[in-house]
Protein backbone atom coordinates (compact mmCIF):
# COMPACT_ATOMS: atom_id res chain seq x y z
CA UNK A 1 0.00 0.00 0.00
CA UNK A 2 1.30 3.62 -0.95
CA UNK A 3 2.09 5.70 2.26
CA UNK A 4 -0.84 8.73 2.61
CA UNK A 5 -0.05 12.21 1.33
CA UNK A 6 0.28 14.99 4.14
CA UNK A 7 -2.73 16.79 2.75
CA UNK A 8 -5.05 18.83 5.53
CA UNK A 9 -7.67 15.89 4.75
CA UNK A 10 -5.69 13.17 5.50
CA UNK A 11 -3.64 14.34 8.61
CA UNK A 12 -7.22 15.35 9.80
CA UNK A 13 -8.52 12.48 9.36
CA UNK A 14 -5.40 10.50 11.05
CA UNK A 15 -5.25 12.28 13.62
CA UNK A 16 -8.61 12.15 14.53
CA UNK A 17 -9.43 8.59 13.99
CA UNK A 18 -6.21 7.37 15.91
CA UNK A 19 -6.99 9.73 18.69
CA UNK A 20 -10.48 8.04 18.53
CA UNK A 21 -9.33 4.42 18.67
CA UNK A 22 -6.94 5.33 21.41
CA UNK A 23 -9.47 6.93 23.61
CA UNK A 24 -12.53 4.77 23.51
CA UNK A 25 -9.63 1.82 23.99
CA UNK A 26 -8.73 3.43 27.24
CA UNK A 27 -11.84 4.31 28.45
CA UNK A 28 -12.77 0.80 28.28
CA UNK A 29 -9.53 -0.30 30.33
CA UNK A 30 -10.15 1.70 32.63
CA UNK A 31 -13.74 0.50 33.32
CA UNK A 32 -12.60 -2.55 33.68
CA UNK A 33 -9.44 -1.60 35.59
CA UNK A 34 -11.75 0.82 37.69
CA UNK A 35 -12.95 -1.44 40.56
CA UNK A 36 -9.63 -3.36 41.04
CA UNK A 37 -7.82 -0.09 41.63
CA UNK A 38 -10.23 1.23 44.24
CA UNK A 39 -9.63 -2.59 45.96
CA UNK A 40 -6.04 -2.37 45.69
CA UNK A 41 -6.32 0.94 47.46
CA UNK A 42 -8.80 -0.38 50.35
CA UNK A 43 -6.81 -3.24 50.59
CA UNK A 44 -3.31 -0.98 51.51
CA UNK A 45 -4.81 1.12 53.86
CA UNK A 46 -7.11 -1.77 55.89
CA UNK A 47 -3.14 -3.68 56.08
CA UNK A 48 -2.25 -0.39 57.83
CA UNK A 49 -5.39 -0.08 59.81
CA UNK A 50 -4.83 -3.65 61.17
CA UNK A 51 -1.13 -2.83 61.76
CA UNK A 52 -1.49 -0.43 64.21
CA UNK A 53 -4.65 -1.12 65.78
CA UNK A 54 -5.55 -3.84 68.52
CA UNK A 55 -7.90 -6.32 67.30
CA UNK A 56 -11.27 -5.04 66.19
CA UNK A 57 -14.81 -6.08 64.21
CA UNK A 58 -16.42 -2.92 62.74
CA UNK A 59 -15.07 -1.43 59.72
CA UNK A 60 -13.37 1.69 60.92
CA UNK A 61 -12.97 2.96 57.11
CA UNK A 62 -16.68 3.47 56.64
CA UNK A 63 -16.98 4.90 60.79
CA UNK A 64 -14.29 7.02 59.61
CA UNK A 65 -14.56 10.76 60.86
CA UNK A 66 -12.67 13.60 58.51
CA UNK A 67 -11.48 17.29 59.94
CA UNK A 68 -10.73 19.63 57.83
CA UNK A 69 -8.16 22.57 58.02
CA UNK A 70 -7.35 25.57 55.60
CA UNK A 71 -4.20 25.54 53.42
CA UNK A 72 -4.22 29.17 51.42
CA UNK A 73 -7.44 29.42 51.63
CA UNK A 74 -8.31 26.31 50.44
CA UNK A 75 -10.31 23.43 52.42
CA UNK A 76 -7.87 20.46 52.53
CA UNK A 77 -8.62 17.09 54.79
CA UNK A 78 -6.41 17.45 57.35
CA UNK A 79 -7.14 14.20 59.61
CA UNK A 80 -8.68 11.16 59.17
CA UNK A 81 -9.82 9.41 62.02
CA UNK A 82 -10.58 5.80 62.09
CA UNK A 83 -12.42 4.49 65.14
CA UNK A 84 -11.93 0.52 66.08
CA UNK A 85 -14.52 -1.02 68.08
CA UNK A 86 -15.09 -4.90 69.35
CA UNK A 87 -18.46 -6.15 70.61
CA UNK A 88 -19.22 -2.04 70.05
CA UNK A 89 -16.94 -0.93 73.07
CA UNK A 90 -13.85 1.79 71.82
CA UNK A 91 -10.67 -0.25 71.56
CA UNK A 92 -8.64 2.19 69.78
CA UNK A 93 -8.36 5.10 67.30
CA UNK A 94 -6.77 5.61 64.44
CA UNK A 95 -5.52 8.76 62.65
CA UNK A 96 -3.88 9.59 59.55
CA UNK A 97 -1.87 12.73 59.69
CA UNK A 98 0.48 14.28 58.18
CA UNK A 99 3.56 16.99 58.15
CA UNK A 100 6.39 18.23 56.53
CA UNK A 101 9.34 16.15 56.36
CA UNK A 102 12.62 16.40 54.77
CA UNK A 103 11.67 15.58 50.66
CA UNK A 104 8.02 16.75 50.47
CA UNK A 105 4.94 15.22 52.44
CA UNK A 106 5.16 12.53 55.53
CA UNK A 107 1.56 10.72 55.71
CA UNK A 108 1.66 8.55 59.14
CA UNK A 109 -1.26 6.04 60.03
CA UNK A 110 -0.99 6.67 63.92
CA UNK A 111 -2.93 4.04 66.13
CA UNK A 112 -3.76 4.93 69.96
CA UNK A 113 -4.96 2.90 72.22
CA UNK A 114 -8.51 3.93 74.35
CA UNK A 115 -6.00 5.57 77.04
CA UNK A 116 -3.78 7.55 74.24
CA UNK A 117 -1.04 5.40 74.61
CA UNK A 118 0.98 4.93 70.68
CA UNK A 119 -0.29 1.46 69.97
CA UNK A 120 1.24 0.92 66.30
CA UNK A 121 2.16 3.28 63.37
CA UNK A 122 2.66 2.74 59.68
CA UNK A 123 3.92 5.20 57.18
CA UNK A 124 1.46 5.38 54.32
CA UNK A 125 3.72 7.87 51.88
CA UNK A 126 7.42 9.43 52.48
CA UNK A 127 9.89 11.22 50.02
CA UNK A 128 12.75 10.66 52.63
CA UNK A 129 16.36 10.27 51.85
CA UNK A 130 16.69 6.54 51.32
CA UNK A 131 18.82 4.88 53.88
CA UNK A 132 18.63 7.77 56.15
CA UNK A 133 15.02 9.53 56.66
CA UNK A 134 13.69 6.20 55.08
CA UNK A 135 14.08 4.15 58.50
CA UNK A 136 11.30 6.00 59.44
CA UNK A 137 9.15 3.40 58.50
CA UNK A 138 10.52 0.85 60.87
CA UNK A 139 12.56 3.07 63.05
CA UNK A 140 9.83 4.15 65.43
CA UNK A 141 8.51 0.62 65.85
CA UNK A 142 9.06 -1.82 69.21
CA UNK A 143 12.21 -3.28 69.76
CA UNK A 144 13.77 -0.68 67.65
CA UNK A 145 15.88 2.13 68.56
CA UNK A 146 13.50 4.67 68.63
CA UNK A 147 10.53 2.78 69.72
CA UNK A 148 7.68 4.76 70.80
CA UNK A 149 5.07 2.09 71.27
CA UNK A 150 3.23 2.54 74.28
CA UNK A 151 4.49 6.40 74.92
CA UNK A 152 1.46 8.77 76.06
CA UNK A 153 1.69 12.35 73.58
CA UNK A 154 -0.76 13.26 76.63
CA UNK A 155 1.30 13.05 79.33
CA UNK A 156 4.83 14.67 77.47
CA UNK A 157 4.53 15.42 73.45
CA UNK A 158 7.15 13.28 71.80
CA UNK A 159 10.49 14.76 71.01
CA UNK A 160 13.71 14.09 69.99
CA UNK A 161 16.29 13.77 72.39
CA UNK A 162 18.58 16.62 70.97
CA UNK A 163 15.81 18.88 71.50
CA UNK A 164 15.16 17.65 75.10
CA UNK A 165 12.74 14.78 74.65
CA UNK A 166 12.87 11.47 75.10
CA UNK A 167 12.82 9.46 71.75
CA UNK A 168 16.12 8.67 69.89
CA UNK A 169 16.36 10.25 66.55
CA UNK A 170 17.29 8.52 63.42
CA UNK A 171 20.53 8.90 63.11
CA UNK A 172 21.65 11.66 60.39
CA UNK A 173 17.69 12.27 59.92
CA UNK A 174 16.83 14.30 62.82
CA UNK A 175 14.59 16.62 60.05
CA UNK A 176 12.49 13.71 59.48
CA UNK A 177 11.94 12.08 62.99
CA UNK A 178 11.29 15.61 64.22
CA UNK A 179 8.60 16.11 60.87
CA UNK A 180 7.44 12.01 62.14
CA UNK A 181 7.00 13.40 65.99
CA UNK A 182 5.29 15.90 64.87
CA UNK A 183 2.84 14.13 62.61
CA UNK A 184 2.57 11.77 66.03
CA UNK A 185 1.88 14.59 67.86
CA UNK A 186 -1.03 16.36 65.87
CA UNK A 187 -2.38 12.93 65.64
CA UNK A 188 -3.02 12.54 69.38
CA UNK A 189 -4.35 16.04 69.09
CA UNK A 190 -7.17 14.84 66.47
CA UNK A 191 -7.90 11.68 68.33
CA UNK A 192 -8.24 13.47 72.04
CA UNK A 193 -10.43 16.60 70.40
CA UNK A 194 -12.42 13.41 68.62
CA UNK A 195 -13.46 11.76 72.03
CA UNK A 196 -14.66 15.04 73.34
CA UNK A 197 -17.38 15.19 70.94
CA UNK A 198 -20.85 13.48 71.66
CA UNK A 199 -21.17 10.02 70.94
CA UNK A 200 -22.79 8.84 67.58
CA UNK A 201 -21.83 11.70 65.69
CA UNK A 202 -19.90 10.68 62.54
CA UNK A 203 -19.12 12.86 59.33
CA UNK A 204 -18.94 16.18 61.80
CA UNK A 205 -16.20 18.23 60.65
CA UNK A 206 -14.11 20.54 63.47
CA UNK A 207 -11.49 22.75 62.91
CA UNK A 208 -8.34 21.37 65.02
CA UNK A 209 -5.53 24.36 65.76
CA UNK A 210 -2.10 22.81 65.47
CA UNK A 211 -0.55 22.97 68.94
CA UNK A 212 2.46 25.19 68.17
CA UNK A 213 4.00 24.36 71.67
CA UNK A 214 5.10 20.73 69.98
CA UNK A 215 6.13 22.41 66.47
CA UNK A 216 9.97 22.10 66.74
CA UNK A 217 12.27 25.14 66.04
CA UNK B 1 17.27 -15.55 9.94
CA UNK B 2 17.21 -11.60 10.01
CA UNK B 3 15.10 -11.44 13.04
CA UNK B 4 17.48 -12.64 15.21
CA UNK B 5 20.02 -9.81 13.97
CA UNK B 6 17.69 -7.60 14.80
CA UNK B 7 16.95 -8.84 17.65
CA UNK B 8 20.83 -8.97 19.15
CA UNK B 9 21.41 -5.33 17.44
CA UNK B 10 19.29 -3.71 20.32
CA UNK B 11 20.70 -6.48 23.15
CA UNK B 12 24.26 -5.95 22.11
CA UNK B 13 25.58 -4.01 19.41
CA UNK B 14 23.17 -1.04 19.87
CA UNK B 15 22.26 -1.11 24.19
CA UNK B 16 19.79 1.34 24.39
CA UNK B 17 21.99 2.16 28.12
CA UNK B 18 25.09 1.42 27.43
CA UNK B 19 25.93 2.33 23.65
CA UNK B 20 22.85 4.35 22.29
CA UNK B 21 22.83 6.58 25.92
CA UNK B 22 19.20 6.84 25.31
CA UNK B 23 16.38 6.94 28.61
CA UNK B 24 19.26 8.13 30.74
CA UNK B 25 16.53 9.82 33.50
CA UNK B 26 14.51 6.79 34.06
CA UNK B 27 18.41 4.59 34.37
CA UNK B 28 19.59 7.07 36.52
CA UNK B 29 16.50 7.71 38.77
CA UNK B 30 14.83 3.58 39.15
CA UNK B 31 17.91 1.96 39.65
CA UNK B 32 18.29 2.46 43.80
CA UNK B 33 18.00 -1.52 43.92
CA UNK B 34 17.60 -4.58 41.57
CA UNK B 35 13.59 -4.96 41.51
CA UNK B 36 13.01 -1.85 40.91
CA UNK B 37 15.32 -1.67 37.95
CA UNK B 38 14.13 -4.33 36.73
CA UNK B 39 10.54 -3.69 36.99
CA UNK B 40 11.36 -0.28 35.52
CA UNK B 41 12.58 -2.25 31.99
CA UNK B 42 10.00 -4.10 31.98
CA UNK B 43 7.44 -1.96 31.96
CA UNK B 44 9.60 -0.10 29.36
CA UNK B 45 10.00 -3.27 27.06
CA UNK B 46 6.33 -3.84 27.00
CA UNK B 47 5.58 -0.28 25.96
CA UNK B 48 8.21 -0.75 23.64
CA UNK B 49 6.86 -3.88 21.77
CA UNK B 50 3.34 -2.74 21.86
CA UNK B 51 4.04 0.56 20.18
CA UNK B 52 6.85 -0.72 17.77
CA UNK B 53 4.31 -3.28 16.70
CA UNK B 54 1.46 -1.25 16.43
CA UNK B 55 3.40 1.73 14.71
CA UNK B 56 4.79 -0.27 12.07
CA UNK B 57 1.38 -1.62 11.21
CA UNK B 58 0.17 2.14 10.66
CA UNK B 59 2.98 3.22 9.09
CA UNK B 60 1.55 3.70 6.07
CA UNK B 61 -1.71 4.91 7.00
CA UNK B 62 -0.27 7.86 9.00
CA UNK B 63 1.12 10.94 6.77
CA UNK B 64 4.54 12.11 7.09
CA UNK B 65 3.36 15.82 8.34
CA UNK B 66 1.74 14.22 11.67
CA UNK B 67 3.77 11.04 12.53
CA UNK B 68 5.08 12.26 15.60
CA UNK B 69 1.75 13.59 17.15
CA UNK B 70 0.38 9.85 15.82
CA UNK B 71 3.24 8.03 17.13
CA UNK B 72 2.80 10.01 20.69
CA UNK B 73 -0.93 9.05 20.89
CA UNK B 74 -0.06 5.61 19.87
CA UNK B 75 2.96 5.44 23.14
CA UNK B 76 0.85 7.32 25.59
CA UNK B 77 -2.35 4.86 25.04
CA UNK B 78 -0.03 1.82 25.92
CA UNK B 79 2.07 3.76 29.15
CA UNK B 80 -1.82 5.19 30.30
CA UNK B 81 -2.95 1.12 30.08
CA UNK B 82 0.25 0.03 32.03
CA UNK B 83 -0.08 2.53 34.37
CA UNK B 84 -4.04 1.76 35.32
CA UNK B 85 -3.00 -2.18 34.96
CA UNK B 86 -0.08 -2.19 37.39
CA UNK B 87 -2.01 0.58 39.61
CA UNK B 88 -5.05 -2.12 39.77
CA UNK B 89 -2.46 -5.32 40.39
CA UNK B 90 0.92 -4.42 41.52
CA UNK B 91 0.32 -0.96 43.51
CA UNK B 92 3.69 -2.09 45.97
CA UNK B 93 5.29 -1.70 42.21
CA UNK B 94 3.59 1.30 41.22
CA UNK B 95 4.18 3.59 44.32
CA UNK B 96 7.92 2.65 44.09
CA UNK B 97 7.90 3.23 40.60
CA UNK B 98 6.15 6.66 40.73
CA UNK B 99 5.86 9.14 38.19
CA UNK B 100 8.69 7.20 36.36
CA UNK B 101 5.69 5.32 34.67
CA UNK B 102 4.01 7.97 32.84
CA UNK B 103 7.32 9.62 31.66
CA UNK B 104 7.62 6.31 29.75
CA UNK B 105 5.68 8.17 27.44
CA UNK B 106 8.56 10.47 26.89
CA UNK B 107 11.69 8.28 26.84
CA UNK B 108 13.38 8.72 23.85
CA UNK B 109 14.09 4.94 23.34
CA UNK B 110 10.74 4.74 22.65
CA UNK B 111 10.30 7.32 20.25
CA UNK B 112 13.35 6.96 18.88
CA UNK B 113 12.64 3.35 17.97
CA UNK B 114 9.73 4.28 16.67
CA UNK B 115 10.90 6.64 14.20
CA UNK B 116 14.05 4.88 13.55
CA UNK B 117 12.74 1.70 13.14
CA UNK B 118 9.48 0.76 13.30
CA UNK B 119 8.73 3.52 10.65
CA UNK B 120 10.51 1.70 7.95
CA UNK B 121 10.06 -1.89 8.93
CA UNK B 122 8.08 -4.91 8.92
CA UNK B 123 5.78 -5.32 12.22
CA UNK B 124 7.28 -8.47 12.67
CA UNK B 125 11.05 -6.79 12.48
CA UNK B 126 9.85 -4.03 14.39
CA UNK B 127 8.24 -6.40 17.32
CA UNK B 128 11.54 -8.12 17.82
CA UNK B 129 13.36 -4.67 17.57
CA UNK B 130 11.39 -3.87 20.81
CA UNK B 131 11.67 -7.20 22.23
CA UNK B 132 15.74 -6.47 21.70
CA UNK B 133 15.82 -3.16 22.79
CA UNK B 134 13.56 -3.42 25.65
CA UNK B 135 15.12 -6.62 26.79
CA UNK B 136 18.90 -4.61 26.36
CA UNK B 137 17.07 -1.87 28.45
CA UNK B 138 15.96 -4.31 31.05
CA UNK B 139 19.23 -5.96 31.53
CA UNK B 140 21.40 -2.90 31.51
CA UNK B 141 18.68 -1.40 34.52
CA UNK B 142 18.83 -5.15 36.37
CA UNK B 143 22.66 -4.60 36.56
CA UNK B 144 23.18 -1.03 37.49
CA UNK B 145 20.24 -1.62 40.35
CA UNK B 146 22.25 -4.90 41.43
CA UNK B 147 25.32 -3.45 41.78
CA UNK B 148 24.26 -0.20 43.55
CA UNK B 149 22.02 -2.60 45.72
CA UNK B 150 25.13 -4.23 46.94
CA UNK B 151 27.36 -1.36 47.29
CA UNK B 152 24.65 0.63 48.99
CA UNK B 153 22.82 -1.52 51.67
CA UNK B 154 24.48 -5.11 50.95
CA UNK B 155 21.72 -6.78 49.44
CA UNK B 156 20.71 -8.29 46.79
CA UNK B 157 17.42 -8.30 45.03
CA UNK B 158 16.43 -7.97 49.17
CA UNK B 159 18.49 -11.10 50.29
CA UNK B 160 21.67 -9.73 52.53
CA UNK B 161 24.75 -10.84 51.60
CA UNK B 162 26.68 -8.53 54.34
CA UNK B 163 25.33 -5.99 56.90
CA UNK B 164 23.58 -3.54 56.05
CA UNK B 165 25.65 -1.23 58.25
CA UNK B 166 29.33 -1.57 55.68
CA UNK B 167 27.38 -0.24 53.14
CA UNK B 168 28.23 3.21 51.37
CA UNK B 169 25.03 5.27 51.06
CA UNK B 170 26.10 7.35 48.40
CA UNK B 171 25.51 3.96 45.87
CA UNK B 172 21.91 4.24 46.69
CA UNK B 173 21.99 7.98 46.48
CA UNK B 174 21.98 10.15 42.66
CA UNK B 175 25.50 10.18 42.85
CA UNK B 176 26.08 6.75 43.03
CA UNK B 177 24.34 5.55 40.00
CA UNK B 178 26.03 8.25 37.82
CA UNK B 179 29.60 6.46 38.82
CA UNK B 180 28.03 3.06 38.63
CA UNK B 181 26.86 3.64 35.18
CA UNK B 182 30.15 5.78 34.12
CA UNK B 183 32.21 2.56 35.19
CA UNK B 184 29.94 -0.11 33.63
CA UNK B 185 30.09 1.97 30.23
CA UNK B 186 33.93 2.09 30.92
CA UNK B 187 33.92 -1.02 31.37
CA UNK B 188 31.71 -2.33 28.44
CA UNK B 189 33.88 0.31 26.20
CA UNK B 190 36.72 -1.40 27.18
CA UNK B 191 35.54 -4.89 24.97
CA UNK B 192 35.31 -2.30 21.75
CA UNK B 193 38.30 -2.51 19.07
CA UNK B 194 39.42 1.59 19.09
Amino acid sequence: MKKLESSLKNMVFVLTGTTVICVALLAYVNLLTAEPIAKANANILNTALKEVLPAYDNNPVTEADTVFGEKDGKKTVKYIIYPAKNNNKLVGTAVKSESLGFGGELTVLVGFQADGKVYGYSVLSHSETPGLGSKSVSWFKKGSKGDIIGMNPGEKPLIVKKDGGQVDAITAATITSRAFLRAVNSAYEAFKNNGEKPNGMTGATKHVEPSDSISTK
Amino acid sequence: MNNIKVFLNGLIKENPTFVLMLGMCPTLGTTSSAINGMSMGLATMFVLICSNTVISLLKNLIPDMVRIPSFIVVIASFVTLLQMVMQAYVPGLYTTLGIFIPLIVVNCIVLGRAEAFAAKNTPVASFFDGLGMGLGFTIALTLLGALREILGTGKIFGMTLFPENYGMLMFVLAPGAFIVLGFLIAFINSFKKV
